[in-house]
């Protein structure tokens, strides 16, 4: 995504909107060095329905996923400050009632890979778009039966979904046929899980945050369950973020109002290297031979143990952070108190 | 919530200075709203819209000009001496419609030769701005020689005049002292026509001395009665005691408006105020305007202050939570501001939960995210029936989408049995009719909430059965579906299917059942077609009867074949 610049949306309003800000200008130093600026609004456009997920499709579109089941892209003209939409898909995502014919489904997800983007729904549906075309490139119908609560990319050709069953699913775009090519589950009770992001650099490694408020950490070269599961938060988890450079960092958000930062750098100089034997790790899976030069820190034995430092961002919290996202040094995330705070000295 | 937050903390001072921190915030809210709106007011280019966002600046000062007074006079309870300052210092912040006046004067090149010079001078006196009267009058004398003499004097005046200070330095006494003196030095300086020849100086020694048709010439400068009361005071009774305000307030009102204009409803506000009456100011503040905003929050820092009787209104709440239910209930009905409503009846401790339970059944549920953080706020308060009834809504529209597995998923989270029940039955007649399972995904990863209903256990054996059977590990399939017949997990209307189910197994080369447990399908059997014959329940009769027929003979076979198997020595 582009530097500075942040997008947020309201929520839940018959007015929503699309609003894009500037966060303050990083690039500028003033005298001293630093330049702190308030985040101020550049352009913003109305939206049909509420804003479930967007995501930055390239510098300057913004893939948007609305509660009427509509996929959007929205164009941000630089020159004159303006957005308009590019593209819109319309009922994406739907409902077949019994009595009525068909309504409107939520799309809760959408994922970009330029120029494909994959989007899911209340309806179980998997929709892959190709952002100059304008049918979809393949649907995959009733791919859950229950509700897809977000979507990211594994590889360029296989997504991984998590669902309101508690299962993480890969699949596998180039194949035909509408089956996951892979399932995972938590083992105890079916708790939904509501976000899911993959490791940066290790594609093996997923981490996932359920309405419990649970962490999961899984590596999907190996066994059906997650590698560790971490009790976090109070409420559900809405999102969770590996820092994109940094992925030692994880950031986690939540209904019952906190962020937090999880950080296992300080675990990486002990890390041993070749030639792990490895052995039987606590509770779920043993690491056999693995052939990696650093066995990443998410994966290890007990993270309690190997001092991860966890720390919550926010203060005073009140109501739910309902989003969050980390770029470079910058952190920003919105809450349901109508409020969007913009930390960028996240190393400080 | 701050404010509800800090119930516990700090008596005594420190929780006076909390307060009026408080009503500061609230105050600077307000204004930060006015600016909002000024600034939308300014930028648009609908005429009707800039009227209406006028208005909504004059209202939102309005409602800031008397939570000030509301802060002087209740919060912060200012006594003898600081009252006036502090009156001085709203009335400063709020008249300032000759705020342009007077910086077109000051920024001029040479101020004494501008034509409203004098004026200025003026409001600077009335608003008791004695520097800045100052600094404008030497501007005056050096330009004007002849009356250095005068100017001199004047200065003199302005410079000596007592006024209360805050640091505790002086008594009461004292300063009603020295400023008795002052006082008496003015009048004497009056008498002797010092400021004849000069009748702009001379009016402004008349108001020193508190002369009240000199000041009520300036009416046009103080633009309000409620300015001609502090001016009033200013210059006359400096040492104004609270209680004593309220004859001034009247006189002043009634002088002012002489009799021309009748009094407004913000005067009356205002009016209320400077006689103490609390209540009458949140009656009449909440006839005037259209929201509860104002009132509520006001009454409940007052509230706080402990200053309003709790006298209860005859429907049994005070008027404190009176308010803000209402204030609350406003909030329900907006669509994103809900979340801010919940708060507010967590705090009244007498109906909060009641409205609560009410308003939170009734808010749309147009999205899975927006039911989740409801559900929270329900979970979180122990609020089991609203709980149930929000999973119910939500699984009943996923079922009519046909999406069982977020059916499913509701009903777990409700630990609704009976509803659990409802979508595997779905499931089953789902499978009756196609003769395969649907969202095997689901049902093959069912996990312990298996048990949350017997029908659903039911489901997640029966499909394990079939699994198995995919794998040909009959014996243990057979073992899976005879468990199901016998322990009582399948409902009777499925007793047939499975029989038939166990089918093949019995035409299989191998022998699977052994004898015990055909004897055991023998009896369900029996039972099932027993309990039938005067039932109309098999409709098509030649189907059912074939089916039990050839039932009867498979399990004679197999029991034929069993017996042999496991007479023979070598059998198992």
């Amino acid at each position: 995504r582009p530097e500075p610049a942040v997008s947020t949306a309201w929520l839940g309003s018959p007015d929503n909107r699309i609003s894009l800000w500037s966060a303050g200008d990083l690039g500028n130093a003033g005298l001293n060095g630093e330049y702190h600026g308030e985040p101020h609004l550049l352009c913003d456009i109305q939206h049909n329905g509420d804003v479930m997920d967007m995501q930055f499709l390239d510098q300057e579109r913004i893939v948007v996923a609305s509660s009427t089941g509509t996929v959007t892209i929205f164009r941000h003209h630089q020159n004159n400050q303006t957005l308009s939409a590019s593209h819109q898909w319309e009922k994406a995502h739907y409902h077949v009632d019994q009595d009525t014919c068909s309504g409107g489904a939520a799309c809760t997800g959408v994922i970009c890979n330029n120029p494909e983007i994959v989007t899911v729904g209340e309806d179980g549906r998997i929709n892959l778009f190709r952002a100059d075309q304008k049918d979809a490139v393949r649907i995959i119908e009733n791919a859950d039966s229950s509700t897809l609560h977000a979507v990211t990319f594994l590889r360029t050709s296989e997504i991984l979904t998590v669902n309101s069953i508690g299962q993480l699913k890969i699949w596998d775009l180039r194949q035909q046929r509408n089956e996951p090519s892979q399932i995972f589950s938590l083992a105890g009770d079916r708790v939904p899980l509501h976000c899911v992001d993959r490791h940066p650099n290790q594609q093996h490694i997923v981490a996932t945050g359920g309405q419990d408020g649970m962490l999961s950490i899984w590596d999907i070269r190996q066994g059906t369950m997650p590698v560790s599961l971490l009790n976090a938060h109070e409420a559900e988890m809405w999102e969770v973020h590996f820092h994109p450079s940094d992925p030692d960092h994880l950031f986690t958000c939540s209904e019952d109002g906190s962020l937090w930062h999880w950080d296992t750098s300080s675990n990486v100089s002990e890390k041993p290297s070749f030639l792990h034997q490895g052995g039987r790790s606590t509770a779920y899976l043993s690491h056999s031979t693995i052939n990696q030069s650093v066995v990443s820190a998410w994966l290890s034995n007990d993270p309690t143990k190997d001092r991860m430092e966890i720390t919550n961002l926010i203060p005073n919290q009140t109501l739910s952070v309902n989003s969050l996202d980390v770029l470079g040094p910058c952190l920003v995330y919105g809450t349901d108190a109508e409020a969007i705070y913009v930390n960028r000295q996240l190393f400080a | 919530m701050g404010l509800q937050r800090s119930e516990e903390e700090l008596a005594g001072k420190s929780r006076k200075a909390q307060l009026i921190q408080v009503s500061k915030n609230y105050r600077s809210v307000i204004r930060a709203c006015m600016e909002d709106m000024h600034q939308a007011a300014i930028s648009t280019r609908d005429p009707a819209l800039q009227g209406q966002y006028s208005t909504q600046v004059s209202i939102l000062s309005a409602m800031e000009l008397i939570w000030n007074l509301c802060e002087i006079l209740f919060v912060e309870a200012a006594t003898a001496g600081a009252l006036l300052l502090r009156l001085l210092d709203w009335v400063r912040l709020h008249v300032c419609d000759v705020d342009s006046m007077v910086r077109e004067v000051l920024s001029s090149e040479s101020p004494s030769k501008h034509k409203l010079f004098w004026n200025v001078v003026d409001v600077f006196v009335l608003q008791g701005r004695m520097d800045e009267a100052r600094h404008l009058l030497s501007k005056e004398a050096s330009a004007n020689p002849t009356s250095m003499n005068m100017y001199k004097i004047l200065d003199d005046l302005m410079k000596k005049m007592p006024v209360p200070s805050l640091g505790n330095t002086q008594t009461l006494t004292e300063l009603e002292l020295k400023w008795q003196h002052w006082h008496e030095e003015c009048q004497r300086y009056l008498q002797d026509g010092t400021f004849a020849s000069n009748p702009h100086m001379e009016s402004i020694c008349k108001i020193l001395l508190g002369d009240e048709d000199a000041i009520l010439e300036k009416k046009e400068l103080m633009t309000t009665w409620y300015h001609f009361l502090v001016t009033r005071l200013l210059y006359s009774h400096p040492t104004v005691k609270p209680m004593e305000l309220r004859f001034y307030a009247q006189s002043s009102m009634d002088l002012f408006l002489g009799g021309e204009n009748s009094p407004e409803p913000l005067d009356m506000i205002l009016m209320a105020a400077f006689e103490f009456e609390m209540h009458q100011v949140i009656k009449e503040c909440s006839i005037v305007l259209s929201n509860w905003w104002f009132v509520a929050h006001l009454t409940d820092l007052l509230d706080h202050c402990k200053l309003l009787q709790s006298h209860n209104l005859y429907f049994g709440s005070n008027m404190r939570e009176f308010l803000l239910l209402e204030y609350a209930s406003g909030l329900f009905s907006h669509h994103s501001l809900w979340q801010l409503g919940v708060d507010y009846f967590d705090h009244c401790p007498e109906f909060g939960r009641v409205y609560l339970e009410l308003h939170i059944e009734r808010i749309p549920l147009s999205t899975e995210q927006k039911a989740l953080k409801v559900l929270r706020i329900c979970e979180q308060r122990q609020m089991h029936e609203q709980v149930r009834s929000i999973c119910k809504i939500m699984a009943m529209k996923a079922l009519r989408n046909n999406r069982l597995g977020s059916a499913l998923s509701w009903s777990i989270r409700a630990k609704d049995a009976a509803f659990a029940t409802l979508i595997s039955d779905r499931f089953l007649k789902d499978y009756c009719e196609r003769g395969c399972f649907s969202d095997l995904d689901l049902i093959d990863n069912l996990g312990p909430s298996m048990l949350l209903s017997d029908r659903l256990t039911f489901l997640g054996k029966y499909r394990e059965f079939h699994r198995l059977y995919g794998e040909k590990r009959f014996p243990e399939a057979a073992r899976l579906l005879l468990t199901l017949m016998t322990a009582h997990i399948a409902p009777c209307s499925f007793w047939m299917t499975l029989l038939t189910d166990a089918l093949p197994l019995l035409e299989q080369k191998e022998v699977i059942f052994s004898a015990e447990q055909t004897y055991e399908l023998m009896r369900c059997l029996e039972d099932l077609t027993a309990g039938n014959p005067d039932k109309q329940k098999f409709q098509d009769d030649d189907i059912e009867t074939t089916k039990v027929e050839m039932l009867r003979l498979a399990l004679a076979r197999n029991l034929a074949r069993v017996i042999v198997k496991e007479g023979t020595v070598e059998g198992s």
